[in-house]
């Protein structure tokens, strides 16, 4: 099956974006036949060598060869001309063009410059029917299922003779029935000799489909493995790696004490909560002064979590009580109100509005909370700004630079400040930690340990699970959009076994009394 | 050289600085051009001179154009305003004309109240459309842009209202304290909106809205109603402008009356520094940005450009206060003078050929 020569080859692939080095030495071959899954943590640079291969971005170092030969691509067009086609997350098809104007736009058949339409559905229908599909080619792409929009993706992608496929995340938006249609068809083109490099965060769809996996991590090479030799465990474990970071060296927290509350009232408390095609139902309590943590790998719908419970999505599966009282989340809002506050993984998209000052990113929350006709006195609005950026050592602490101007970890702050100052009972931070440095992530999670003994709830998001066990009473892990499991943090629990949850996917839940 | 240039940035890095420098320079050619230009002088307890002209003049875009500020921070745009003008001067003409006594000051308050309150109504009807059911801004206000004329053709009948009213007169052509009351309202607006914004949060969080949507909407901002109450002051300060302009004429056309003030108070909004795209926004730069327009309106009947191509004088001079605010412009500008500071040389990547 995996012939003598691989059909793709890269050799010593360095990227470099000013202050990131995405990419470092990085190697990766792909034979013809073989689906070969692309492994990492969001950030670790799977994104990167495919916009590398593609010529999206150019390299800094290393070499690329198709079939042999050196080649270095202008775009994905000129990549696609050589047979490396590319299918995207989301599918960057016209929903309002027909099914067979989709397949071959920008390059239709013609006659004297006249677009020979008979040619062009004939020739649509014989690439779907190559992909067991059988649809009105003249129909809107529109009025089809995502999963067949997908499988048309392919066919677009497959006509150009192509050597090499590669599909960045073609199922993150499938459901179960659709991914399987849609690896049956990746088997047949596997079998018709094409190499498929495959991008996925579910961990059995690689275990379904891949027969070799490289695994990257912050930017380098793990290594490469056939999937039959690497048990998912592994797989999870050098796609998290051990990192033995300076904080394990800061004063080891004591193990967070696990109170006893069985007769309080959970502070939170949800029922079958769940939204289709975001996360499954789930149940969880948080209780006041309570840190739960939400492990999970990326995609495994940590943040969809944290949505439903601030009201950022609304809902379409079971309820939530605040207090022991029914509260309907249906915007943030309604949850504001109810002191829940959220810090989203997304700063730039979600968090910070950039070209407003650090204080009036403080203030926003506090002042949306008040209404407009209410304005925060100047007076009080210095006094809290300067408490939160003392207390949290923002830098520079000048309160009237726009946030945009302050780097990663304090724009963190700068919206920890802006929920903080809400004085909120649950505080909801999806990777707080996520891109600052080790100094700003040690004073965020002393911070968290403080608000806890204060009697804040808090739910921890982080794909790091030193940081999650230092920090949490409680661990909720999700897998596949599924709430696996709920473990009490004792002395018993481990990052091995939050990985082994991980991996396995035990359903086994550690009901709270 | 240096040191100069350092010691004038906090002016020039000001964000009023340039439309400022614009206005002063355009001044200046016109003193140039006729040396009388500046000069003011009492004439029976009233101020006269083209200075009080432009301000006078400029009074109605003023209005119009700081309404404008507050739907274009929050990311949209106002097309009806122009229409807006039309209607709420021929609902309170209509009013007046019918009533007996045109010089009642009832019958004028009531007429302005009546055209104020239709305007309110028509500017929810776009922070509806716009908030509430969320369409584009643009295709939303062109709505009533286009059948907003049609409604002020049919308030006034196809016809053009002529009153004879005093009061009503006063509001474009009056004098309270030597001033042009139109000034006085103008300033008052400007006030108002001022205090409206930067005294309570409403300000701060048009801005929010403008500068993140999804951000603002996680941090418990209720946009919908900002979004919404924008464009019902949006519509108050087109009325307010539009009884400006009839009074001027003591008549109400509602063809002509307003017609594309909408695109003079975009291009105030934009002089003034304010992004299209939403966020930031300056009262005091879209004041800047009207008197600059009026200005330039202004010189070209001073100049006799022949009004024909006096569109086009303006376009040249909208595109100049444009690039020179750009500090993409700037920079390119500045590189090019400076270009004897050695560039930093990029390696090139060698890339190979592909064969096909």
């Amino acid at each position: 099956m995996t012939g003598s020569r691989p059909v793709l080859t890269m050799t010593g692939i360095s990227k470099t974006f000013p202050g990131v080095r995405a990419l470092h030495d990085v190697d990766f071959r792909l034979f013809a036949g073989e689906v070969h899954a692309l492994m990492g943590e969001n950030g670790a640079g799977k994104s990167t060598l495919i916009k590398a291969l593609t010529g999206v971005y150019e390299i800094d170092e290393g070499t690329i060869t198709l079939d042999g030969e050196q080649v270095a691509f202008s775009g994905p067009m000129q990549a696609a001309a050589h047979g490396v086609s590319t299918v995207y997350q989301e599918v960057n098809l016209c929903p309002n063009l027909s099914v067979a104007e989709n397949v071959f736009i920008g390059r239709e058949p013609r006659r004297l410059g006249v677009i020979r339409w008979g040619e062009t559905r004939r020739r649509a229908r014989e690439l779907l029917a190559r992909l067991d599909l059988d649809i009105d080619v003249t129909a809107l792409l529109g009025t089809y299922s995502l999963a067949v929009q997908q499988m048309v993706a392919i066919a677009r992608a497959i006509d150009v003779r192509a050597r090499v496929l590669i599909l960045d995340e073609p199922t993150s938006s499938l459901d179960a029935d659709e991914a399987a249609q849609l690896f049956r068809v990746m088997r047949q083109l596997r079998d018709e000799g094409l190499g498929i490099l495959f991008v996925t965060h579910f961990l059995d769809q690689v275990y379904g489909i891949a027969d070799r996996i490289t695994v990257l991590r912050n930017g380098t090479l793990v290594g490469e493995y056939r999937t039959e030799e690497l048990p998912q465990f592994s797989l999870v474990e050098k796609m998290i790696g051990k990192e033995l970071d300076v904080l394990e060296r800061l004063d080891e927290q004591p193990r967070r004490v696990v109170s006893s509350r069985a007769d309080a009232t959970a502070l939170v408390d949800t029922a079958e909560l769940g939204r289709k095609g975001a996360v499954a139902p789930f149940t969880l309590r948080i209780h006041a002064g309570e840190v739960v943590g939400l492990a999970g790998l990326l995609g495994s719908g940590r943040t969809e979590v944290a949505r439903l419970l601030f009201g950022a999505d609304r809902a379409d599966h079971g309820q939530i009580r605040v207090d022991g009282g029914k509260a309907p989340l249906r915007n943030p809002v309604q949850a504001i109100d109810r002191g829940i506050g959220f810090c989203s993984e997304n700063r730039r998209a979600e968090g910070i509005v950039p070209d407003l000052s650090v204080r009036e990113n403080m203030m926003l929350a506090m002042q949306a909370a008040r209404g407009w006709l209410r304005p925060i006195p100047r007076r009080r609005q210095d006094e809290l700004v300067d408490r939160y950026v003392q207390a949290l050592s923002i830098r520079p602490a000048n309160p009237d630079l726009p946030v945009r101007n302050l780097s990663g970890g304090n724009q963190q702050k700068v919206l920890l400040a802006r929920w903080l100052i809400t004085e909120p009972r649950l505080l909801i931070l999806d990777e707080p930690t996520r891109g600052i440095d080790v100094g700003a992530k040690a004073e965020i999670q002393k911070l968290v340990v403080e608000l806890s003994d204060g009697g804040m709830a808090v739910l921890f998001i982080s794909a790091e699970l030193e940081e999650v066990l230092r920090l949490s009473h409680r661990v909720a892990v999700m897998r596949d959009r599924t709430m696996v499991a709920q473990l009490t943090n004792d002395d018993t629990l481990d990052a091995d076994r939050v990985m082994r949850t991980i991996a396995s996917g035990t359903h086994r839940k550690e009901v709270q009394r | 050289m240096n040191t100069l240039t350092d010691r004038f940035r906090p002016l020039t890095g000001h964000r009023l600085f340039w439309p400022a420098l614009v206005l002063v320079v355009m001044l200046a050619a016109n003193t140039v051009y006729r040396p009388g230009f500046l000069s003011v002088e009492v004439k029976e307890g009233h101020l006269y001179g083209t200075p009080v002209d432009i301000l006078r003049l400029s009074a109605p875009l003023i209005l119009v154009a700081l309404g404008m500020t507050l739907v274009i921070a929050t990311g949209g745009i106002d097309l009806s305003v122009g229409s807006l003008c039309a209607i709420s001067g021929a609902i309170a003409c209509l009013h007046i004309s019918e009533a007996s006594d045109q010089n009642s000051l009832s019958t004028v308050f009531t007429a302005l109240a009546l055209a104020f309150g239709v305007a309110l109504v028509l500017g929810a009807w776009n922070g509806l459309l716009v908030a509430v059911i969320g369409i584009q801004p643009i295709i939303a206000t062109l709505i009533l842009m286009v059948a907003g004329r049609g409604l002020a053709q049919l308030i006034t009948e196809g016809q053009i209202i002529t009153i004879n009213s005093g009061p009503y007169r006063a509001i474009g052509l009056g004098h309270v304290l030597t001033l042009p009351l139109a000034i006085i309202i103008a300033v008052a607006a400007a006030l108002l909106v001022a205090a409206l914004t930067r005294r309570t949060a409403l300000g701060l969080i048009v801005e929010s809205v403008g500068g993140n949507a999804e951000a603002s909407r996680l941090a418990g901002i209720r946009s919908g109603r900002i979004v919404f109450l924008v464009y019902v002051v949006s519509a108050a300060c087109a009325a307010i402008a539009g009884f400006m302009m009839t009074a001027n004429v003591s008549s109400a056309d509602g063809n002509a009356a307003g017609l594309w003030i909408e695109l003079d108070a975009i291009l105030a909004v934009v002089i003034g520094g304010t992004s299209l795209a939403g966020g930031r926004f300056s009262l005091g730069g879209t004041i800047l940005g009207a008197l600059i327009i009026q200005t330039l309106t202004t010189t070209v009947y001073a100049m006799n450009i022949d009004p024909q191509t006096s569109l086009l004088f303006k376009a040249v001079v909208v595109i100049a206060v444009c690039l020179i605010q750009s500090p993409a412009f700037r920079a390119r500008v500045s590189r090019r003078r400076g270009a004897t500071t050695p560039r930093p040389t990029t390696r090139q990547p060698e890339k190979e050929q592909v064969s096909a």
